[in-house]
């Protein structure tokens, strides 16, 4: 009944290859035009030195370091409780009332805004546990934010480890938490390392709720109880201020250059791991 | 002593699992708390449709912000649902296996890079454009949409996508088997059949639109005023929050915390409703 398509077809079908492109020539161009102008600017210097007069001179060490151990502080207590949630609600219990409200509040979670968690982290961390603006703060507001990705990965590794593997540890004789820790555990760990992986990638773009709760003191943070600027919420204050357009080049180019490497990493796994499975 | 271990365990995974959601509780109770008393003092309606927003003065109305909101996430969905629509469609039927190998890194990487570099590309593009041709501060709601539009190109690729794919073959080859083209098949079989999926994926997509904070600062300019016009700089709930947080105290900070509330809301709502979308689906 419809008559001859072949024309529109052809039309149709350009307009999808020119959003695709379009999609990519985005990407690429953000990328390319970071990393032009910011790779310059990486020294030796750039990495190691304190940053000066506000950020216009100097390097960026004291927002690495402060990075790095936000970063720490939230996958070191996302992940347990992230794991733990996943192998409950994979291999302890049926589906029921109980698992429809972990996955409600899980998924609740995930599309919570980051600045929301900022308004909570503040409040509840900063003013209420009167840890103050920290790498504390900072860190467990991002482990709470980060927390349904780490469910989300987890749950699906442990879920792919074949049943065969599960009944063949019991008929041996283990016991379930056996057979969790010795056998299902070691099969979905490469996904499960994929999932904190991306949700470092994830701690160390994040701005929002950093901000909020590590405050933005550009010192070296001595201890976990010392307020931190993140890169990310360097780069945001340079950038925004209008500060110092070279260093926040440098800092941006930083962050992409450490962002697609965690990328990288995260596919290497996810590769070797679906690999292994076949 | 084995069968006590095995309890144990069980019993340990179970509150890991509870001290986790747990937290939700926290946020809500802790937030609702927090502003509840400030929109007690304003009256609710009063807060939400009230025009003006002058913390010295200690009015509290948030009504053109969520205008602001909307029209950006509005404008975002504009930009981005088309582009990602037809980027998934490319990648589900039409590209050939190595650019498929080149475009899933690519578009997770697009999803990791930093929202603050996406707003700083819009400070160096998009907002000069659109003082020069368009006219305006350039700092607009048109800017906005743009740098958000490209930002939830990765949810709605991605969710777009796995929702095509995972449609069963035989729908495919039964249309290609009466005599349709790949594109009516496409058109009235398959995007039909993957309607929730996509639908879901557009929902997930305004969330994402709603709740950015940085990357908007630095493109909407985060006037407080009512805007006319797409070339208007506004406030949005989340920049609202954003931007006055670090020296607020006392009952704007409270105001804050409000604001928060209706974004709450806002994204629960939202979150809602695509997850009875998906759910609808998986029945």
């Amino acid at each position: 009944m419809r008559k001859k398509p072949r024309v529109g077809e052809k039309v149709v079908v350009g307009i999808i290859w020119t959003a695709a492109v379009l999609v990519l020539a985005v990407l690429a161009a953000i990328i390319v035009y970071i990393l032009v102008k910011g790779l310059p600017q990486l020294s030796w210097e750039f990495l190691t030195q304190i940053p000066r007069n506000m950020g216009r001179a100097g390097g960026i060490s004291s927002t690495i370091v402060g990075t790095l151990l936000v970063t720490a502080v939230a996958i070191v207590i996302a992940v347990p409780f992230g794991v733990g949630t996943a192998f409950y609600l994979a291999e302890y219990t049926k589906e029921g009332i109980i698992t429809r409200i972990i996955r409600f509040s899980a998924e609740s979670l995930a599309g919570i805004p980051s600045i929301v968690y900022g308004l909570f982290g503040f409040i509840f961390f900063v003013i209420t546990l009167k840890m103050g603006y920290s790498v504390l703060s900072g860190g467990l507001t991002l482990a709470i934010m980060i927390l349904p990705t780490i469910i989300r990965t987890a749950e699906e590794a442990i879920r792919t480890v074949p049943n065969s593997y599960r009944e063949t540890s019991y008929s041996l004789g283990a016991t379930k938490w056996q057979t969790i820790i010795k056998t299902v555990f070691p099969s979905s760990l490469p996904g499960i390392v994929n999932g904190i992986i991306l949700s470092v990638g994830r701690c160390v773009a994040e701005t929002a709720a950093v901000m909020l709760t590590a405050g933005s003191i550009l010192r070296m943070p001595k201890s976990l109880g010392d307020s931190s600027r993140t890169m990310a919420v360097h780069f945001f204050i340079l950038a925004s201020e209008d500060i110092s357009m070279e260093k926040a080049y440098g800092t941006a180019a930083l962050l992409i250059l450490l962002i697609f490497l965690i990328n990288v990493v995260a596919n290497i796994l996810v590769n070797r791991f679906a690999a292994k499975r076949r | 002593m084995k069968k006590f271990k095995e309890k144990l365990s069980g019993l340990a995974f179970l509150v890991l699992a509870l001290s986790s959601i747990s937290v939700l509780l926290l946020i809500t109770v802790f937030i609702v708390v927090q502003g509840a008393s400030s929109i007690g003092r304003e009256g609710l309606l009063n807060f939400v449709f009230g025009m003006k927003w002058a913390p010295s003065q200690d009015i509290y109305g948030i009504f053109p912000m969520i205008v602001g909101t909307l029209s950006v996430t509005l404008g975002a969905a504009i930009v981005g649902v088309p582009i990602g629509l037809c980027t998934s469609i490319f990648l589900a039927e039409f590209a050939p296996p190595f650019l498929r190998n080149i475009f899933r890194p690519a578009i997770q990487l697009l999803a990791a890079i930093p929202s603050v570099v996406y707003g700083f590309v819009g400070i160096l593009f998009v907002v000069p454009f659109i003082r020069n041709f368009l006219g305006g501060p350039g700092l607009s709601i048109l800017a906005a949409s743009i740098v958000l539009g490209v930002m939830i190109l990765p949810t709605v690729i991605s969710i777009c996508e796995v929702s095509l794919l995972s449609l069963p073959r035989q729908y495919k080859e039964g249309a290609l088997a009466l005599g349709l083209t790949r594109w009516q098949s496409i058109l009235h079989v398959q995007l039909p059949a993957a309607k929730s999926g996509i639908v879901a994926a557009i929902i997930l997509g305004i969330g994402r639109a709603v709740g950015e904070t940085m990357a908007v600062i630095m493109v909407v300019g985060n006037a407080t005023a009512m805007p006319e016009s797409i070339l208007d700089s506004v406030r949005t709930l989340t920049t609202n929050i954003g931007i006055e947080m670090g020296y607020a105290f006392g009952e704007h900070q409270e105001a804050l915390f409000a604001t928060g509330i209706i974004l709450f809301v806002m994204i629960m709502i939202i979150n809602g409703l695509a997850q009875s979308v998906v759910r609808r689906k998986s029945k």
